[in-house]
């Protein structure tokens, strides 16, 4: 071999062993799922290995499908919002923190990630059903007399999603808080600045990098969540990554749980990969 | 009147006192600075100005009335940051115009008044650059523009050029003296380094651990030193160790001078390597060391008043050679009595 060649080939031999990973255990799997997605399917003769669309037809017209995948995004989208309202100003007062604080926060911030989501959750649901402790609490102030549905209502689900995602939020943008330089303030203050004015016109529209890319994470999480969504929203309140769980695993229409699951990482891709084109578009030239 | 009063500034940062009882008179038009070593309190002093910093006691009056109860943003101050903290988010002309449009200028007048700004610092034809596209120095330009463009009241510097190279830092001191002149906007520099502060200022304030050590012009505090802080701060200086006999002589080795206000017993004196001469006679000292630097020569002595540098000028004549006796003088004039006798 020359040495030119050998040249060539060392970064396909030396990311090989990643590749290997990435290819056995992603692509490929995802590969079958979507192809699985065009297999037929029936009660009595089980998976067959036939081309059809049958299944992509019956996730695109059924309405139960449709409400389902509205609901997910729909939670999705709530999740993010709250998640940008309490996230962005709570890294900017973790921000602002004096150095011994704020390390103290962030390990109360990052608490969720480290504990099991099972644990979490099931904690959501003591908390949240109606002899929980935030129903007892409020009808014992006096402030409702029949507890309020939390468990197997969208409410829960998202209120347990945003306290499981929202670290990843306030990651994000302290990191872009970080990059802003510490004199900013104190610049725009000079120039005649009031605090809403530095936060609209400075300090805002730098971190919105930080920001959208927090809601990229926070949204596809949310929307993918299994776990959060299985234990508050219980059987009854399906989302799209528990709706392929039943289809797989109680319906055993695995076809049709595949194109559930395929249409979830398609829309998925497709938001992602859109937003993120939009920002680095509209954020380009000022930040390389 | 002062234009700018500071009257027992005081700040502590816990049981740390950073500024201690600082008094400061600022002339209208006048260009101080502030200099002293790094953490000596300079930037704590600006910032307290600037209103960035609350005052712990003591006052700050401009134009004779307090600015204690002014809010940052209502001071009016133009100031320039060591970082420059230009807004990445927006072109030099919106950077420059942000302070005008908080003011509510009108869009016509706003716009003159950047274009002026830009064409004042040398940024004409930059206005739709980003920061983050631009040199330091021209990074610095923006940041003086944005600040001398709501015609500020003052114009507070903080280590403005400490982040430019060598050549372009020698280049923007003359161009920023030249525009604060044009202007005549008073200017208040906070810097580390002397030769900065002595090519730009009108008057040095010499800061030592949160206190004035000396205020007075480059000239001045240069030649004459009011303790040994400033003398070995500013230049290269020698201490050298003498006794005065109470009638206005002082003895340096065998060299004798009268010296006012000398009083009696041991003196120090601070002389510097330039103002000391090679002479027939006087003290007596050995050279030890000899360095060649193009326009002159530096040499180090061992005297009878210990350690001594002194130049040489390259002037064609003989130098004299490592372990040579010389002796050595100078005139009354160039010697500045160091406070607080023998101890230092
Ligand atoms: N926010 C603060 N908290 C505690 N100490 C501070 C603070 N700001 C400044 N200091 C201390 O005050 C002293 C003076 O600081 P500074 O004014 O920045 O010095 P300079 O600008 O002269 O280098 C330093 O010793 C610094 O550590
Ligand atoms: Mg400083």
């Amino acid at each position: 071999m020359s040495l030119a060649s050998s040249e060539r080939s060392a970064p396909f031999l030396l990311t090989g062993p990643a590749l290997m990973v990435f290819l056995g255990l992603v692509i490929v799997p995802l590969g079958m799922t979507v192809l699985l997605s065009f297999y037929d399917w029936g009660q009595y003769k089980g998976i067959v290995p036939e081309f059809t669309l049958k299944n992509w037809i019956e996730v695109f017209t059924d309405s139960y499908f449709f409400e389902i995948f509205l609901r997910t995004f729909r939670i999705a989208l709530l999740v993010t919002l709250a998640t940008m309202l309490i996230g962005v100003p709570e890294a900017y007062i973790l921000n602002r923190m004096s150095p011994a604080w704020r390390s103290g926060f962030l390990l109360v911030v990052i608490g969720p990630l480290l504990v099991s989501v099972v644990a979490r959750t099931l904690g959501w649901a003591l908390l949240l059903g109606s002899t929980g402790i935030v129903n007892q609490a409020l009808i014992g102030m006096g402030l409702i007399a029949q507890p309020l549905p939390f468990m197997f209502t969208e409410t829960g689900v998202v209120i347990a999603l945003v306290h499981v995602l929202m670290p990843f939020m306030i990651l994000a943008v302290w990191a872009s808080l970080q990059r802003l330089d510490p004199q900013i303030e104190n610049a725009a203050l000079s120039l005649g600045a009031g605090t809403l004015t530095i936060w609209r016109r400075v300090i805002l529209p730098q971190i919105v990098p930080g920001i959208l890319s927090g809601a990229i994470i926070v949204f596809s999480l949310a929307a993918s969540a299994f776990a959060s969504p299985a234990i508050i929203g219980g059987r009854r309140l399906k989302v799209a990554a528990t709706l392929a769980y039943d289809e797989f695993l109680n319906t055993l229409n695995w076809p049709l749980g595949a194109a559930v699951a395929s249409l979830l990482l398609i829309a998925l891709v497709l938001i992602t990969v859109g937003s993120n084109r939009l920002i680095e578009r509209r954020y380009a030239q000022v930040f390389e | 009147m002062s234009h700018l009063v500071l009257d027992g500034l005081t700040k502590r940062f816990g049981s740390f006192t950073a500024v201690e009882a600082m008094d400061l008179s600022v002339e209208r038009g006048e260009f101080v600075s502030l200099l002293g070593p790094s953490g000596c309190g300079k930037t704590t002093t600006l910032q307290m100005i600037a209103g960035f910093v609350p005052v712990d006691s003591g006052t700050i009056r401009l134009d004779g009335s307090d600015l204690g109860p002014v809010a940052p943003n209502r001071r009016g101050l133009g100031i320039v940051f060591q970082s420059y903290a230009l807004f990445p988010h927006m072109t030099v002309a919106e950077n420059i115009a942000f302070g005008l449009e908080m003011r509510d200028v009108p869009r016509a007048e706003r716009d003159a008044r950047t274009r002026a700004a830009m064409e004042l610092v040398g940024l004409k034809g930059f206005a739709d650059r980003y920061p983050r596209r631009m040199s330091g120095g021209q990074q610095q330009r923006v940041a003086l523009a944005r600040a001398l463009v709501i015609r500020p009241a003052l114009l507070l510097l903080d280590e403005p050029l400490s982040n430019l190279d060598a050549k372009l830092r020698e280049e923007m001191q003359g161009e920023l003296r030249q525009i604060q002149r044009s202007v005549g906007t008073t200017t208040i520099l906070v810097t580390h380094d002397q030769h900065e502060a002595m090519a730009l200022s009108d008057r040095i304030v010499l800061m030592n651990q949160g206190r004035i050590e000396q205020i007075g012009a480059p000239d001045a505090v240069y030649d004459r030193p009011a303790s040994a802080f400033v003398a070995s701060f500013l230049g290269k200086t020698n201490v050298l160790r003498g006794t005065a006999d109470g009638r206005g002589a002082v003895a340096i080795g065998d060299l004798v001078l009268a010296l006012a206000g000398a009083g009696s017993g041991p003196v120090q004196l601070a002389v510097r390597p330039e103002r000391l001469v090679l002479a027939e006679q006087g003290l007596g000292a050995r050279i030890t060391s000899r360095v060649f630097q193009g326009t002159h020569w530096l040499l180090g002595a061992e005297s009878a008043a210990g350690p001594v540098m002194l130049m040489r000028a390259n002037d064609g004549l003989p130098v004299p050679k490592e372990g040579e006796a010389v002796h050595l003088r100078f005139a009354p004039a160039d010697a500045a009595l160091l406070p607080g006798g023998v101890s230092a």
